[in-house]
């Protein structure tokens, strides 16, 4: 019994093969297809296996929970019509992958190619056995994005670009309308699961959203197989390397799109929206593909119009709706994969060999390449249909479809004609691909001389062009079993009676055929002249161009309509924005407050000690001198904002807050350092230009101050308001309940920071020590603005002093600067240490923890660098800060991942009690260890970013030294 | 007691709305930070004002939640007046480079 496990074997294959091969060297040629054919034969093999247990209807199944709580599982599944398509895609994989080892050019990044393709077999493979709408859908977009990577593989051509870009916009979107399309039918089936939706049928057709995801579904389907009007993206999807075009743009990807009408046939087809829909886009892509094609001069552009019609061709087949029609699809959907799979290689071959595609220019090649013309004949013989090939046998079953009547209208009546028109289309185009290129005169200016192919260029052409030939000449023997395995995984109790036998008598589809084989030979005797000259494209259609449409939609659409709504909208000048944002936000909270019927309740110092309003007397009028100083008393405005800080921190202290009030002082001397830092670096600004306001300004300024004081009066009454309401139950209670007994802390504060909510803080010190790096790379490449590169003129002064004086060096008084601080600062070190330590041990009891001693750990670093200046500390001490931050983030992290090895969630904390001696009980949580990371992280990132701005004075003097050194005393 | 914070909350956002819609960076650093006071205030005081009643907990033993203050908006207040620092710092950085790079203090990086 065949594992159900292969099933994710199958699929994560080739993704771990695309691994590999992207670690590879780029140019292990031989070592990466063998690589690549390892794993496709591998995977091949895996498929080959389970013939056995699809036959007969059976399915393979395997599930693995994802989101159980959405219905979401990984469910793959393989039945007979996925053991078809798997078959398909490693089979024809196998073989691209070797004919892309001949093929691609040394100087081309083979790695690279082969990761994609192996990357893009996974994906399909997914899709194909895909048991959930959804997984479906996510391999589906992975699709387009490896079939958008493979076709910009030579990324520095500029068409390439631009055809991969197209097909991604397309496919893409497509996707996203599949994505919804499958949503809205697993609520409709109320269930995402595949057999489910499959066996819902009944009620998916006559659900009042049927219409609506049918669309959608249609919007997803008809994109990737490049049917009418989306078809234009897969003619420009040309530029990919030819291996990736025979592979993705004729046998798999493009099959997609009928994989998946295929797939919901048995669910959506049979109604009069289905047939109206997919009938017409099918028949329309039919006609005109064929038609197209006629008109390329492309080789690969001949190609890729035929495989849209071939498309076109499957798509109406699977319109019709009768059992019948769907057989004919799927064989068609093989036969297909096989002869076009064949044709793209040989025109790959012929490119390699004469260096150009150009039918006008290809001629006579035959006596130069006899064997790879005879199997492009016969490949393109099957293309058009002609008998004992395998191509013939499903253009006949169409044709003996098209007669039949579905549902009776002007579309079914059409059907028949459109279907022969096309074939005649088909033969012509057909005759000309093999006429042109490989007889009439021998062409003189060929970029090469053709030579045949290496031997294993031309073998997997041999083997899919045999295949043509088996098939079509023995049909029931060699692919009949196969083909009813996947007909019956699709049709189930409905297969009907069909036969695959190459004879049925004269009748009318081969009258059909008859008259298509005629017609199409007399119309490429007609065109034959006119197309060595005519221009590329089709005649009255050249104009018409769904290329050239589609890149003005782009335009439109991301070019001027954005310019248009940014040109309204949108400002550079970062004031308005604000205001903007102060506005909107002054708006929600009145129309969050209008008409609550809250009455303000009275206004009542009740309970206020004195010294509380003393002390906010002090901090908002430093709050308002602070804000009208910020211009041109910088200095004065920051101790201003100081005393705001100050009465912010006795607040806290006040009303039953330790742990902020620790954590605020600390923070509010670094914030004030920080500041002071920076002052050296803004340009100096006198008060005089405030004498030349004008209107505007002025204007500006009342309007600014009365969205201040809007802002101001909202936010107090929103505060009063709250605050003398009863608060409701909050969650705080639980926390106060369990702090102790779960976490092992007196300081719930400090308890829900390392413990309950660990990972939020986790997230948080990871921001800290993000904006220490910014910072610091931000500042190594400062250049100062043109008046900060000299000294600060108070600096210059003292300079003056000690040169003017005879008994003083140079340089004296500034190294005497802060003589008795600086003494009492550098004693001060092991103090602020030993406070660092004992906020750190508290923490988890009383108010401090790893924040607060990190801080004053930064601080006393500080301190040294205020006292002694930069140069004095790092000549005697070596801070790291950058390892302080890592190391910090590294215990963290392992402290919350040492809770998996005992089998907890990440950051599970464990306590207990240790004595120690000397010093008693201590708490020896992992929370403790988890807060020591936190410690050192604020430690380094602090550090780090303080030490950054402070070097900047010592980079600018040094360079000052170096260029007075170079020219000053001369 | 509650009139004066909700009146300190208002004078301090007004103080720092008011600079945030300065020209200046200077300004703007400065108007933020007294504006985090002012929110660090307000979300602190979701928690109802208490006096002597800190959320330490006072023995090992069953805990009576209404004896102490809420500890939530603390611990969200701690990690905001962290986080606030780190963005000051931030910012304080961006506009060094900036008048560096363009010799402008305005925080269009060009006057007008």
């Amino acid at each position: 019994m065949w594992h159900s496990g292969l099933l994710v074997v199958l699929v994560a294959l080739p993704f771990a093969g695309a691994v590999l091969a992207s670690l590879l060297s780029p140019n292990a040629r031989n070592a990466e297809a063998w690589l690549a054919g390892t794993v496709t034969a591998v995977a091949l093999l895996i498929t080959a296996t389970a013939y056995t247990s699809v036959t007969d209807g059976e399915v393979i199944r395997h599930s693995v929970q994802w989101v159980p709580t959405l219905g979401l599982t990984i469910t793959l599944r393989m039945d007979g019509f996925a053991w078809l398509f798997a078959v398909l895609i490693t089979g024809i994989g196998l073989l691209i992958v070797i004919y892309a080892r001949y093929y691609m050019s040394p100087q081309d990044p083979i790695g690279r190619f082969y990761a994609y393709l192996l990357a893009f077999m996974g994906s399909m493979l997914g899709l194909v056995l895909s048991g959930n709408l959804i997984l479906l859908a996510i391999f589906w977009e992975l699709t387009s994005i490896f079939s958008f990577l493979l076709i910009g593989y030579w990324h520095h051509n500029q068409s390439a670009r631009d055809g991969a870009r197209m097909a991604l916009t397309i496919t893409g979107a497509g996707g996203l309308c599949l994505l919804v399309g499958m949503v809205m039918l697993g609520q409709m089936a109320g269930s995402y699961d595949l057999d489910k939706v499959l066996a819902a049928g009944d009620v998916i057709r006559s659900h009042h959203l049927y219409v609506p995801t049918l669309l959608l579904i249609l919007a997803g389907a008809l994109t990737k197989s490049a049917q009418f009007p989306f078809h234009f993206w897969l003619p420009n999807a040309m530029t990919a390397p030819t291996p990736v075009s025979a592979y993705l743009h004729s046998a798999t990807m493009v099959k997609a799109g009928v994989f998946l009408l295929t797939r919901f046939w048995p669910v959506l087809s049979g109604t009069p929206e289905w047939f109206t829909l997919v009938g017409i886009a099918g028949l329309t892509t039919l006609l005109l593909g064929a038609y197209f094609a006629i008109f390329q001069h492309d080789m690969k552009g001949l190609l890729a119009y035929s495989t849209i019609s071939h498309l076109g061709l499957i798509t109406s087949l699977l319109s019709f709706g009768s059992p019948l029609s769907a057989v004919a699809a799927i064989f068609h959907m093989l036969n297909h994969a096989t002869f076009k799979a064949s044709l793209f290689m040989a025109v790959g071959i012929i490119d390699h060999e004469t260096g150009t595609r150009d039918m006008r220019r290809l001629s006579g090649l035959f006596s130069a390449l006899p064997y790879t013309a005879t199997l492009a004949m016969v490949a393109s013989a099957s293309m058009a249909g002609v008998p004992l090939l395998n191509g013939f046998l499903s253009k006949e079953m169409f044709f003996a479809e098209a007669i039949e009547e579905h549902q009776y209208s002007l579309l079914d009546r059409a059907a028949p004609y459109v279907a022969t028109i096309a074939g005649a289309f088909a033969v012509a185009y057909s005759i000309r691909f093999i006429h042109t290129v490989f007889f009439g005169p021998k062409a003189k200016d060929l970029p090469q001389e053709p030579h045949e192919p290496q031997r294993w260029m031309r073998r997997p052409v041999e083997l899919l062009v045999i295949l043509c030939v088996i098939v079509g000449i023995v049909p029931a023997m060699s692919i009949g079993p196969f083909l009813h395995t996947g007909v019956i995984a699709v049709l189930g109790e409905r297969t009907p009676e069909y036969s695959l036998s190459i004879w049925h008598g004269f009748n009318i589809p081969m009258l059909m055929s008859v008259v298509a084989m005629i017609g199409g030979g007399l119309l490429y005797w007609r065109l034959r002249k006119y197309l060595q000259v005519c221009e590329e494209g089709p005649p009255y259609f050249r104009r018409l161009k769904g290329q050239r449409i589609f890149e003005r939609i782009l335009i439109t659409v991301s070019w001027r309509w954005a310019r248009t709504v940014e040109s309204v909208l949108a400002t550079r000048k970062l004031q308005p924005q604000m205001r903007l944002l102060v506005v909107s936000a002054l708006l929600a909270g009145v129309w969050a407050m209008w008409g609550s019927g809250d009455v303000l309740p009275e206004l009542s110092l009740h309970g206020l000690d004195p010294v509380l309003g003393v002390l906010w007397a002090i901090g908002a009028f430093c709050a308002v001198a602070a804000a009208y100083q910020a211009k041109f008393h910088r200095l004065a405005a920051l101790i201003l904002m100081s005393g705001t800080g100050i009465a912010t921190c006795l607040s806290f202290v006040w009303l039953s807050a330790p742990d902020l009030a620790v954590t605020q002082l600390l923070v509010e001397i670094v914030t004030t350092v920080l500041i002071l830092l920076g002052l050296r670096w803004l340009p100096k600004r006198s008060p005089e230009i405030s004498k030349r306001i004008d209107g505007t300004t002025r204007l500006r300024r009342h309007r600014d101050f009365a969205l201040a004081v809007a802002a101001g009066l909202g936010t107090a009454v929103l505060a009063y308001f709250m605050m003398l309401t009863s608060p409701p139950s909050s969650v705080g209670d639980f926390y106060l309940n369990n702090a102790y007994s779960q976490g092992g802390g007196t300081n719930v504060v400090n308890v829900i920071l390392v413990d309950f909510r660990g990972f939020d803080t986790m997230g948080e010190i990871v921001v800290l020590a993000i904006v220490g790096l910014t910072v610091f790379s931000l500042l190594r490449r400062f250049r100062p603005a043109e008046d900060n590169k000299g000294l600060p003129y108070q600096q210059k002064e003292q300079e003056e002093f000690d040169s003017v004086r005879r008994d003083r060096e140079q340089g004296e008084t500034l190294q005497d600067y802060l003589l008795v601080p600086s003494v009492i600062m550098r004693w001060m070190f092991p103090v602020i240490i030993l406070l660092a330590a004992y906020l750190f041990v508290r923490g988890h009891d009383m108010p401090g923890g790893g924040f607060a001693a990190g801080i004053t750990m930064a601080i006393g670093f500080l301190l040294q660098y205020l006292a002694g200046g930069t140069r004095w500390v790092e000549d005697r001490l070596r801070i790291l800060p950058v390892r302080w931050i890592g190391t910090g983030l590294l215990i963290a992290a392992l402290t919350g991942a040492g809770s998996f090895v005992f089998g907890y969630p990440f950051l599970t904390s464990y306590f207990q009690y240790t004595e120690i001696p000397y010093i008693g009980k201590m708490p020896t949580a992992s929370a403790l260890l988890f807060d020591l990371g936190v410690f050192s992280l604020v430690v380094g990132a602090t550090v780090l970013i303080l030490i950054a701005i402070a070097h900047q004075t010592l980079r600018i003097r040094s360079r000052a030294v170096r260029a007075s050194g170079d020219g000053g005393h001369g | 007691m509650e009139l004066v914070i909700a009146a300190a909350i208002g004078i301090l956002t007004a103080s720092g709305v008011w600079l945030i819609l300065r020209p200046r960076t200077y300004q703007l650093v400065i108007g933020l930070t007294i504006l985090s006071y002012a929110v660090n205030l307000f979300i602190f005081s979701m928690g109802r004002l208490r006096v002597n009643a800190s959320p330490v907990l006072n023995g090992h033993g069953p805990v009576d939640p209404t004896a102490y203050t809420d500890p939530v908006p603390q611990a969200l207040v701690l990690t905001a007046i962290v986080i606030g620092f780190a963005t000051t710092a931030l910012f304080l950085v961006v506009l060094i480079v900036l008048r560096g790079l363009t010799g402008s203090d305005h925080v269009d990086g060009r006057e007008g």
